[in-house]
């Protein structure tokens, strides 16, 4: 029985790597065939950073159960860390206009910049989780997203303008044009949660969610469980956040508001809190419908009356009550706390179509190819 | 004196500021008191009055419309209530807070596409929107009239829970919600009108702002929302006197900290405010003494 299920597990692994394959090959094909404006590849790039950023906010509020709203901050962080030291030296001047250039005058590889974005990221969540990890529940999120408006008031101050460039545009730094480069970097971060999520530290944290009395009780130290999961998950949130700095290709604290952290948490929750995939397929969508599908819902032609009904800003509105909708009768989200498996896939699509099974598999396949 | 000549308008600002800022944190201190939610949408129920006034003063006289604002946003609150809180009365408290959320991303989206994404301007009131002077500073009337009001508002609204039927029913209901089901109150009711006070306060609230601080956007709710919470944390959360008294002190020490010319850190200082309350004193200044906050 136990070797059926490994099994099992281990074709699911298998499949599950010959989509990424796939995908990954679809990607560069449409790179190549698509103009590089092309709607979609905003949003593949956009996707696959929500994607991360969403999954690190899952390890903490679906995996720990800790209700923290600090994302944006983190991502703040890590989207700064990555332009400060990736700037050329040559350009400085002209970016740093007002501060004399700034007073850090070297540059870091690009790989480097990364991962230091993500330390720094990680460094602030240990002295922010210090003392705000014992609080619970609403008072965490209330806290964790005042120490993010904090970040962001201190990253706009004139007087450390000299590094952060005050309340002016941090741009000129090296960017990446293919969307490889963020699914590379998305991928992998993400394959690290799942394997952090699959250890002993994982289940140590899912244990803490269920019942941190029991938890405890079972020798689970809560203190430093519940900090590591905040630093490891502050930690994506900077490299999501560096991503994003790449992908905007400039960057300004001003933009890292609260809204922001709520728009990350709307995409766990659709995706179902405590899914991987689920964080994953609907930071897709979600993105997808905000940026690219419902823009018709924009278009004045489809107006019959005088009524101007369909105007900029209609597809929001939609969207945003699709989304309440989906928050009160849908709390599960489109994958609940399970993850996406192809076995699962498949038997699913066969309960509901139980007359013609051969025909169902190849069908399935192809869906399964599109998610 | 010089002093007090430089220092007199952010120290009035400061008054007028905390006075808005108490009649928001009414409403998050009700709700809190009641149902242990944190309401994310009480902002933007703020916000949403002042574009209510905005457009029915182009179409109806101000003596209408003031009061139809006001009757507008008492329907909002209550109906948020209806569609997104009601439903979820069972779940678990996270649910509640992310369907608050999620209200407050509709409202947020609801109006921008209303305005199309441009600021519009609050009409100037007459009377309360005029300039006068106080010993040598000037400033609009709005700004002397609000403390007196709010004042007025929280003295009538503490008889209204202290010496009604409905009140006492609020009372009982953030003590203990089970029994005072059990005992024959109608939750349901009283947490409807918890929400009817609630955004009688931040219509009024609004106006008063608005007044002060003319643009209304779409998330021109947020900040003030959120310091209207510390405000409601900082007071003890549940206690409607600590709630004004936070208030008043977040709006002065602000307006203080923007005479010193550290306006970035203005906003910042609510939420250092926020952490320090939490950490040393999280019951706050009023506060009853609870096990499931720390």
């Amino acid at each position: 029985m136990n070797t059926a299920i490994n099994s099992k597990k281990h074709k699911d692994y298998i499949i599950g790597f010959g989509l990424l394959i796939l995908l990954l090959g679809t990607i560069t094909v449409l790179e190549q065939i698509l103009p590089r404006t092309s709607m979609i590849f905003t949003v593949l790039k956009k996707g696959a950073i929500y994607a991360l950023v969403a999954v690190s906010m899952n390890l903490l509020n679906g995996f720990t159960g800790l209700f923290s709203l600090g994302q944006a901050g983190f991502m703040l962080l890590g989207a700064y860390t990555y332009a400060i030291f990736t700037i050329p030296v040559a350009a400085r001047p002209q970016v740093y206009q007002y501060f004399d250039g700034g007073i850090i005058q070297f540059t870091i590889p690009v790989a480097a910049a990364l991962i230091l974005s993500g330390l720094v990221a990680a460094f602030f969540a240990y002295l922010i989780g210090l003392p705000v990890l014992h609080l619970k529940s609403d008072y965490l999120a209330i806290a964790t997203l005042g120490f993010a408006e904090i970040l962001r008031a201190i990253f706009q101050w004139d007087k450390i303008g000299v590094i952060t460039n005050g309340s002016n545009l941090l741009k000129k730094y090296p960017v990446f044009k293919s969307c490889l480069f963020y699914f590379a970097v998305a991928i992998i971060c993400i394959t690290l949660i799942v394997l952090l999520i699959n250890s002993t530290y994982g289940r140590a944290f899912k244990a803490i969610r269920d019942d941190e009395v029991a938890a405890e009780a079972m020798g689970i130290n809560l203190a430093k469980h519940k900090q590591l999961s905040f630093v490891i998950s502050s930690f994506f949130a900077g490299i999501s956040g560096a991503l994003l700095a790449i992908f905007q290709t400039t960057i300004q604290a001003k933009q890292f508001t609260s809204a922001m952290t709520y728009e990350i948490l709307l995409i766990v929750v659709i995706g179902g809190i405590g899914s991987i995939t689920g964080s994953c397929i609907s930071s897709f969508l979600f993105i997808a419908c905000s940026e690219w599908l419902l823009r018709f819902l924009d278009d004045a032609k489809l107006n019959f009356s005088s009524v101007q009904i369909f105007r900029p800003g209609f597809r929001k509105v939609v969207f945003a009550i699709v989304i309440m909708a989906i928050v009160l009768f849908y709390q599960k989200g489109i994958m609940g706390d399970k993850e996406f498996s192809f076995s699962r896939f498949t038997q699913s699509v066969k309960k509901l179509f139980p007359g013609f099974k051969k025909a169902k598999v190849i069908k399935s396949k192809s869906e399964g190819a599109a998610e | 004196m010089e002093f007090l000549q430089t220092n007199l308008p952010y120290f009035l600002a400061g008054i007028s500021t905390g006075g808005q800022y108490a009649l928001i944190a009414i409403g998050y201190t009700m709700v809190y008191g009641i149902l242990r939610l944190i309401n994310f949408a009480h902002g933007d129920v703020f916000m949403a009055a002042g574009l209510i006034m905005i457009y029915s003063y182009t179409i109806m006289p101000l003596w209408i419309s003031i009061p139809f604002t006001i009757i507008l946003t008492v329907l909002l609150g209550f109906s948020i209530e209806r569609v997104a809180y009601k439903p979820l009365r069972t779940a678990p408290r996270m649910s509640i807070m992310i369907s608050a959320i999620g209200m407050s991303y509709l409202l947020q989206n609801f109006a921008l596409y209303i305005t199309g994404g441009l600021t519009k301007f609050f009409p100037s009131i007459p009377w309360i929107s005029d300039s006068i002077t106080i010993f040598g500073a000037v400033t609009k009337r709005v700004t002397v009239i609000t403390p007196f009001l709010t004042i007025f508002l929280v003295i009538s609204l503490v008889y209204l829970i202290k010496h009604t039927k409905i009140g006492m029913a609020m009372r009982a209901v953030s003590k203990d919600f089970e029994t005072s089901e059990l005992m024959g109150i109608k939750v349901d009711t009283v947490i409807s009108s918890t929400f009817i006070i609630g955004s009688f306060l931040a219509a009024v609230g609004s106006l008063l702002f608005f007044s002060n601080y003319s643009g209304v956007t779409p998330t021109v709710g947020a900040m003030p929302g959120l310091k209207a919470f510390v405000a409601a944390v900082f007071g003890g959360i549940g206690s409607i006197p600590g709630a004004v008294i936070g208030a008043f002190l977040i709006g002065i020490c602000e307006n203080i900290i923007k005479g010193l010319g550290w306006t970035t850190f203005s906003d910042a200082f609510t939420f250092v405010l926020l952490i320090a309350v939490l950490m040393f004193m999280p019951t706050g200044i009023f506060g009853e003494k609870q096990t499931d906050k720390v």
